[in-house]
């Protein structure tokens, strides 16, 4: 009986905790505001694993498209080896871009060719510069931007990529009946406020990818938001991977665990060890 | 069984160093044989170890990561992507220490409400129980000043409210107007505010242990409590910790660890803020500014007031409030297995203590259930200090309680006979 109520106490207090921080984060939908859908990409869930030929051909929606206007300050071009690229092919991504951070023997600034260990470079010199191009918005650095995107809740979770597929198909040519749209803005309907300062950037055929697959835009914003995914968190896969053995580890030595307690407290916990008329 | 037994090395060797330091028989009788411990004790006994556990895990972890991590501003969220990028297993240690602190704040309040359920602040306890609210007031600064580190939107603006709430002081002659800028290092929230959170960040985990090795030292002095809160007399309450409670503690470790794992490897960002994944930027504040989750209860309670100073006195009256348990509970029985009334009450202040959390995460304003958050936050912490003035102390002394066993070991055949 005892035992009962105990546990009916900690039930309650665990479903109360359940449901009142179920929509704990997913509070953040604002009026007017649609709510993305899963595109269900193969990073997400338990078993994720990086889908390769998507993110090569996103790294080149990233370059051909985006990188005109976001920068990607934490990604070096040697960690595009986890994506598939052999050395070589790295390299010789690394070289379609010019640096000028050194100087040679007489102190005078030289312009350099990129190599594996330099940084994709950012568009704008910046921030100011890069207001100034964008009619004073700010376009975000893409290193991080799907993880300041994602909101987790116990039931239901929006995940960043499946934010920034919206994002790229959610623009509306004209804005719905009623909407006040403010000059240099673009109705989208997924974006907090509805009103974006980035013209709709992809559109079907915007780049001709290298592997033939054909560049419809929802592909290359599905693409490229991957892409971004594996930017932001690109030791995803390790971990769910090391996180596996680590559960299946802990699983069984945590059963032995409990045949060693009980094996331990056998005759204790029957009280064998009591001798009644001494009490 | 119950009669302590003392380390006598058998081996020379041992035996030479043992008579002159004697730091074997000193872990023998806290964690080993030497140690006995109430045979009854539940699973709930299992969170003070699995606290030191998560203390152990943070220090570690921490210097690993203090290691590669840049108390700068412009570099310090560039550092701990660094880290998370590029140090062999650094995404491991990062996500261990970030969801550790996490971690250890459950383990901790579980722990402290075992205390509550139990009793186990009463007489001759009280001065563990002071301990362990001090443990809690360092944890919190720590995790605080930590969570400032990784130099986020939720770090920066995070520091810039917890730390303006001094200004409620500003009436102390002399100090007053100063506090917030001395905390602070300067006017704002910048370089100076990191470096010194970045020292004390350090510096508090260490104070911590010193406090912890006291909390020990107190609790070894009357042993553990019990379930049945009736103190271990006779010859069979007790048993030697090591073998009984070194193979509980191991399996309960075993099972926290999975919890754990589970969210270091499939959930790192949970208990996160999305918005810390983007640098800390003073021209641009987020939509809603919240603590951790760890602190909401008692941000809740802060914005009940809208009295800047009677907020924060009330913030930190909630938890002193603690300290008073002792006097406040003047039952006669400690464990709440034979006060149904008290029972009740408690697992509505459990449960209060957890719609607190969710309020603290919500703006004031916001409609819920039909009326304002902001009153159903003050309905929430009326019945928390409630519970301590009122309830507590007129439950306590006016309850009928049911029997309670002669002894544990009693209690324990009595058990086995029934079935
Ligand atoms: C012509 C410049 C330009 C290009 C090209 C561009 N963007 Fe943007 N982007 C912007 C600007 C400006 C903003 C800031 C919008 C605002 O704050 O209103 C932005 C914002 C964003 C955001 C953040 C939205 C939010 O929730 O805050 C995402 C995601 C994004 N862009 C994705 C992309 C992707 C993917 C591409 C490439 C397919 C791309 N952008 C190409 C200018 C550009
Ligand atoms: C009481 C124990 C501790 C608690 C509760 C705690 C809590 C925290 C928290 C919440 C963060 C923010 C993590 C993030 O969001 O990424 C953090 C970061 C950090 N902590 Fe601790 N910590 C503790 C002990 C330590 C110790 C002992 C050290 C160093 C010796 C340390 C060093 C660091 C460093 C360098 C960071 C910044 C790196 C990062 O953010 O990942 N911590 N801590």
């Amino acid at each position: 009986m005892m035992k009962y109520i105990k546990i009916k106490g900690l039930m309650a207090t665990i479903a109360s905790a359940t449901i009142l921080f179920s929509g704990a984060s997913v509070n953040a939908a604002e009026e007017g505001m649609m709510h993305p859908e899963s595109n269900g990409f193969t990073s997400t869930g338990i078993f994720g694993k990086f889908d390769i030929p998507s993110l090569q051909r996103g790294l080149q929606v990233y370059i051909e498209v985006c990188s005109a206007c976001h920068s990607m300050d934490l990604v070096a071009f040697r960690s595009l080896e986890d994506i598939g690229y052999n050395i070589d092919e790295v390299k010789a991504i690394a070289a379609e871009y010019d640096y000028e951070d050194t100087f040679d023997d007489d102190g005078e600034l030289i312009t350099r060719s990129g190599i594996p260990a330099d940084y994709f470079p950012a568009p704008f010199a910046n921030e100011k510069a890069a207001r100034a191009s964008n009619g004073g918005a700010m376009p975000p650095d893409f290193s991080t931007l799907i993880k300041a995107r994602e909101h987790l809740g116990f039931f239901s979770s929006t995940y960043g990529e499946d934010y920034v597929v919206a994002l790229m198909v959610g623009y509306e040519e004209d804005a719905p009946e009623g909407v006040e749209m403010n000059e240099g803005l673009y109705f989208n309907h997924y974006f907090a406020g509805n009103q974006i300062a980035m013209a709709p950037p992809l559109f079907d055929d915007i780049v001709e990818y290298a592997d033939g697959t054909p560049a419809t835009l929802h592909q290359t914003a599905y693409d490229v938001a991957n892409f971004m995914a594996w930017a932001s968190d690109p030791t995803m896969q390790e971990r769910k991977e090391m996180g596996l053995k680590v559960m299946l580890f802990m699983f069984v030595f945590v059963i032995l665990l409990y045949f060693t307690n009980k094996r331990v407290w056998r005759k204790v916990k029957k009280g064998e060890d009591i001798d009644p008329s001494k009490l | 069984m119950a009669s302590e037994k003392k380390f006598e090395p058998t081996n020379p060797t041992l035996k030479w160093v043992e008579d002159r330091l004697p730091i074997m028989g000193l872990i023998y009788s806290s964690l080993g044989a030497g140690y006995s411990a109430p045979r009854n004790l539940n699973y709930w006994w299992n969170f003070g170890v699995l606290a030191g556990f998560m203390m152990m895990v943070q220090i570690i972890t921490g210097i690993v990561l203090a290691m590669h991590y840049v108390p700068n501003i412009e570099l310090a969220f560039d550092s701990v992507q660094h880290i998370r990028r590029d140090v062999n297993y650094g995404w491991l240690i990062q996500a261990i220490h970030a969801n550790g602190a996490s971690m250890f704040f459950i383990v901790v309040y579980v722990h402290i409400l075992r205390g509550f359920y139990f009793g186990s602040y009463k007489s001759p306890r009280e001065i563990l129980w002071f301990l362990g609210i001090i443990i809690y007031l360092i944890m919190m600064a720590t995790g605080f000043m930590g969570y400032v580190l990784p130099w986020g939107q939720m770090s920066f603006w995070g520091a810039k409210v917890i730390t303006s709430l001094f200004s409620a002081f500003d009436f102390i002659p002399f100090i007053g107007g100063g506090i917030v800028e001395w905390l602070r290092g300067g006017f704002s929230v910048g370089q100076p505010t990191l470096n010194r959170f970045y020292s004390l960040h350090y510096l508090l985990p260490f104070v911590l242990v010193g406090v912890v090795i006291l909390h020990v030292w107190a609790l070894h002095i009357p042993g553990s409590t019990n379930p049945l809160g009736i103190d271990a007399k006779g010859p069979y309450d007790k048993i030697p910790f090591h073998p009984y409670y070194t193979a509980k503690d191991a399996f309960g470790l075993g099972v926290f660890i999975i919890f754990f794992a589970g969210f270091v490897f499939y959930m790192p960002d949970f208990l996160g803020h999305p918005d810390n994944y983007i640098k800390a930027n003073p021209l641009v504040t987020p939509e809603h500014i919240v603590p951790e989750w760890y602190y909401l209860p008692f941000y809740a309670i802060l914005r009940v007031i809208p009295d800047k100073l009677m907020g924060v006195v009330a913030m930190f009256s909630s938890i002193l409030i603690l300290f008073a348990m002792p006097w406040l509970d003047g039952a006669r029985i400690r464990s709440m297995q034979f006060r149904p009334l008290s029972k009740f009450f408690f697992w509505i202040f459990v449960v209060n203590g957890l719609f607190l959390g969710f309020l603290g995460q919500k703006p004031t304003t916001d409609i819920m259930m039909g009326v304002e958050a902001l009153l159903l936050a003050q309905l929430s912490t009326a019945y928390y200090f409630g519970y301590f003035i009122v309830i507590m102390p007129l439950v306590s002394r006016m309850e009928t309680t049911k029997p309670v066993p002669t002894s544990i070991a009693a209690a324990v055949l009595d058990a086995n006979k029934k079935g």
